[in-house]
């Protein structure tokens, strides 16, 4: 298969300079704001802020795929003699917590770079975040062509998923007979 | 749609258990903005002024800045108003943190409780469902421990809460409301929330904050946000490392404590120590300052690392900002180290960093005089730094003369007699003020001290530089990027000031223009306090990101208020006046106005008479420090005027001829 240039978008995150200013979830409430920055409501953001500063935990994590299920077991973290909350570093929009989600709707959240209309140079986490916790990196990465389905072949796809494939052309078959 | 703020309060009567979401007047905000405006506007009209401090009659009210919860860099102010147990006046004090957002995003502008409850309690603020919880099991716990509880309790890990500790619940003068690394220390509101019987305020809140003009406020913050390193990147040459650069102010971050040391008093604001920042000693604290300090930690929305993580190996950890680094270390003429492992416990009991180490310093001065006695200390150890703790506990328990104590030095001092009140040589309308005793009356200070309603230097002073600078050439160098100025006459003030000769303290700057400059700095404070903007990025330091210039954009962006400079100023003033009639009501009168007598060694008095004289023209009151009818009718505050008037407060004194 051909290999093909990819921009890979970095965010890198380093934990000990965070402050716990919550910047990062202002603005992107505010970017993501269907007027645009109309409104701030930091449980809207795509970014969470896990804080705990008695334990000196400050970890910023992006909201990622959205996920239908819990995973079977839970993973606890301990860094430099810090234990981090299951699910810490995880960035699942999923049934076990309510980070990632609508606050109205329950429908998930997902970080998308701020690649919005209009795209951003950078994440506005990245520019908002003065002490550079958050910092914004682009590279270029050589990968294998993705082959891409058209779009009846991805609803195909899903139909075998659902069904079997004996099944689809069972079906098919019955339905040409009847044109 | 309102922008900004929420347009509800919430209201909860601790004595009946009714809790109601009330709608406010859009005019209000028009009238006031929000924070300490509207706050003292709801004392003024719902509190009499016979009302005792401790009576259920006494609101306590939670407010949050106009502009918390918008994007608005370092809007994050939770103002905390009542009347004080201790000055008896108008107590207002303020918090950063994460409180007043989270409120907003519940969908309150402010929590107003009235009543008592007659078990301890704790609020939980969940968006719309609000409660009044049994708090009996956290009883006694310290303030910090009790957020984590809350939260574990709650199982709302995201729930900001606010808390006393043992001093609120035993109404101790000095108990302070704390709220992670920030806390509403002054004036006692600690004691009032604990005699109203609630233990915290738990708050979480989900919905969305508006603002009028998106993008132009977006805009406006970007630019700010790249003000900041600028300006902190090049520190101001010649004055004080934390006033060099922004900030409320960085204590947490700075090592050189030179001018602290050696310019403030040590113990009962009794002793300067000239050269005792030596290089020993800059070794030692900073070795403590960076194996105490885990992380510098900001408040919401605010890049300026003001607090920090302390954690002293053996005991537990907790935040700290500000200058409560060195007050009790200077009190007990002890160290750093003492100072961050004392601190721990005097957050967790909840209690004021400036007032305590003085109160507890104050009684071993009397002790030492033999004006207390052993017997007034049993089992007191004889460690000087063991004594302190040892003070600490009495106090916060209210035991023995812990109890007497509890009230502060100004009451203390009147309870104890027997020549104590001599000791009580450093409170300013019976609230204890910062350790400073100087040589040469300062002008500007004088008016300051001497006038503040807040009753504390830090909440006034600010945007002037604090002393002359050596050269003409330094003093142009720094006027040529002074845009914060309200009008070019100040750079003028500032250019022709001198350390010595002619143009130096006491007669300069001359009388009006001292009053101009004290006008201009209490007008900021006034600004922020109702904003919700915190002073290290606005009215405190020199040349901040926040200025008369620029705020007014800030305020019609996000609240949709039509503002420019004029009106700004106007409702600073209008705010400022409200709370000097308030207190006014409640009896504060010229003689009120004055700081401690050996503040200064060289006074002038016929000088400091012109000084206030002038200040009070300028104000609009009367020369007994009454806002006048006339001025009050000028801000829109005729009910003010004719309530002073029905209660018979112009007819006294020299306020007869005035009005």
């Amino acid at each position: 298969m051909a290999k093909v240039k990819k921009k890979v978008k970095v965010i890198k995150i380093d934990t000990d300079k965070c402050n716990g200013c919550r910047s990062c979830e202002v603005i992107c409430s505010a970017f993501h704001a269907t007027d645009k920055y109309s409104i701030t409501n930091p449980s809207r953001a795509r970014i969470r802020l896990i804080r705990e500063p008695l334990q000196d935990v400050y970890l910023p994590v992006y909201a990622g795929e959205y996920t239908p299920a819990e995973c079977m077991g839970r993973d606890k973290y301990i860094v430099d003699g810090k234990e981090y909350e299951e699910c810490a570093f995880c960035r699942a929009s999923c049934p076990s917590r309510d980070v990632f989600k609508e606050p109205d709707s329950g429908l998930p959240l997902k970080c998308d770079m701020c690649e919005d209309d209009p795209e951003q140079e950078e994440p506005l986490c990245v520019k908002w975040c003065l002490s550079d916790a958050l910092t914004y990196e682009e590279r270029e990465e050589e990968v294998e062509e993705e082959v891409l389905l058209d779009e009846m072949e991805t609803g195909l796809k899903s139909l075998v998923d659902k069904y079997g494939l004996n099944n689809l052309i069972d079906s098919i078959a019955r339905m040409s007979q009847k044109d | 749609m309102r922008y900004a703020e929420t347009g509800y309060n919430l209201e909860i009567n601790l004595s009946t258990g009714n809790i109601e979401k009330v709608e406010t007047d859009p005019e209000l905000t028009k009238m006031h903005l929000g924070g300490l405006g509207t706050n003292a506007r709801l004392l003024w009209d719902r509190v009499p002024p016979e009302t005792e401090p401790f009576s259920p009659d006494n609101l306590l009210i939670f407010g949050t800045g106009l502009l918390c919860g918008t994007p608005a860099i370092g809007a994050n102010r939770t103002i905390i108003s009542t009347y004080s147990p201790q000055t008896l006046f108008m107590a207002f004090s303020m918090m950063g943190g994460f409180f007043a957002p989270e409120l907003k995003y519940a969908g309150y502008d402010k929590v107003i409780f009235s009543g008592k409850s007659p078990n301890l309690v704790y609020i939980w603020i969940n968006n719309d469902k609000v409660e009044i919880r049994d708090a009996s099991h956290l009883q006694g716990e310290g303030a910090v421990q009790t957020e984590k509880l809350i939260r574990e309790e709650l199982k709302e890990p995201n729930a900001q809460v606010a808390a006393i500790g043992l001093a609120g619940e035993n109404r101790v003068y000095m108990a302070s409301i704390e709220h992670g690394r920030s806390s509403a220390s002054r004036l006692g509101l600690g004691a009032v929330m604990g005699d109203k019987g609630i233990k915290a305020i738990a708050v979480r809140g989900t919905n969305d904050v508006n603002v009028a003009r998106p993008v132009e406020l977006i805009n406006f913050c970007t630019d700010i946000l790249k003000y900041i390193p600028e300006r902190d990147g090049n520190p101001i040459p010649g004055v004080m490392p934390i006033l060099a650069g922004l900030g409320s102010p960085k204590e947490m971050l700075i090592h050189d404590e030179k001018w602290h040391t050696e310019n403030f008093m040590w113990g009962n604001a009794r002793t300067r120590i000239k050269d005792y920042w030596n290089r020993d000693v800059e070794d030692k604290w900073k070795e403590s300052q960076e194996n105490a300090r885990k992380r510098l930690i900001s408040c919401y929305n605010c890049p300026m690392e003001c607090g920090a993580i302390i954690s002293v190996p053996g005991i537990a950890t907790y935040m700290m900002k500000c200058f409560s680094k060195l007050t009790y270390t200077m009190a007990a003429y002890s160290d750093l180290d003492f100072g961050f492992r004392i601190a721990q416990r005097a957050t967790e009991y909840g209690v004021d960093g400036f007032s305590m180490p003085q109160v507890m310093a104050f009684a071993l001065e009397l002790y030492e005089a033999g004006i207390l006695t052993d017997e007034d200390f049993p089992g007191m150890p004889s460690d000087n730094e063991e004594r302190f703790f040892w003070l600490l506990d009495r106090i916060v328990r209210r035991e023995g003369i812990g109890d007497i104590l509890a009230d502060g030095v100004y009451w203390a001092a009147r309870r104890i007699g027997k020549g104590a009140e001599e000791y009580d040589h450093n409170t300013i309308k019976k609230h204890e003020q910062l350790p400073l005793k100087l040589s040469m009356l300062n002008p500007i200070y004088f008016l300051m001290w001497a006038t503040g309603e807040k009753i504390n230097i830090t909440q006034i002073e600010g945007n002037f530089p604090q002393a002359p600078f050596p050269t003409r050439e330094e003093r142009e160098e720094f006027v040529k990027d002074w845009v914060h100025v309200p009008d070019e006459k100040f750079k003028e003030y500032f250019l022709e000031w001198e350390l010595r000769g002619e143009n130096s303290f006491p007669y300069y700057p001359p009388v009006d223009a001292t009053c101009e400059i004290v006008d201009w700095q209490e007008t900021m404070h006034y600004i922020d306090d109702s904003l919700g903007l915190c002073a290290g990025l606005s009215s405190f330091p020199l040349k901040p990101p926040y200025h008369i210039h620029n705020l007014p954009i800030l305020i019609s962006t996000a609240a949709g208020i039509d503002m420019d400079k004029d009106k700004l100023w106007e409702i600073a003033k209008r705010n400022r006046t409200l709370l000097r009639a308030i207190n006014v009501r409640r009896g504060l009168r010229r003689e009120d106005d004055r700081p401690p007598e050996n503040h200064w060694k060289k006074r002038f008095p016929e000088l400091e008479v012109q000084l206030l004289d002038q200040y009070y023209k300028l104000k609009g009151f009367n020369n007994d420090g009454i806002p006048t009818r006339e001025s009050l009718r000028e801000l829109d505050m005729d009910y003010v005027g004719e309530d002073l008037e029905k209660r018979g407060i112009y007819n006294n004194g020299e306020s007869k001829k005035e009005s």
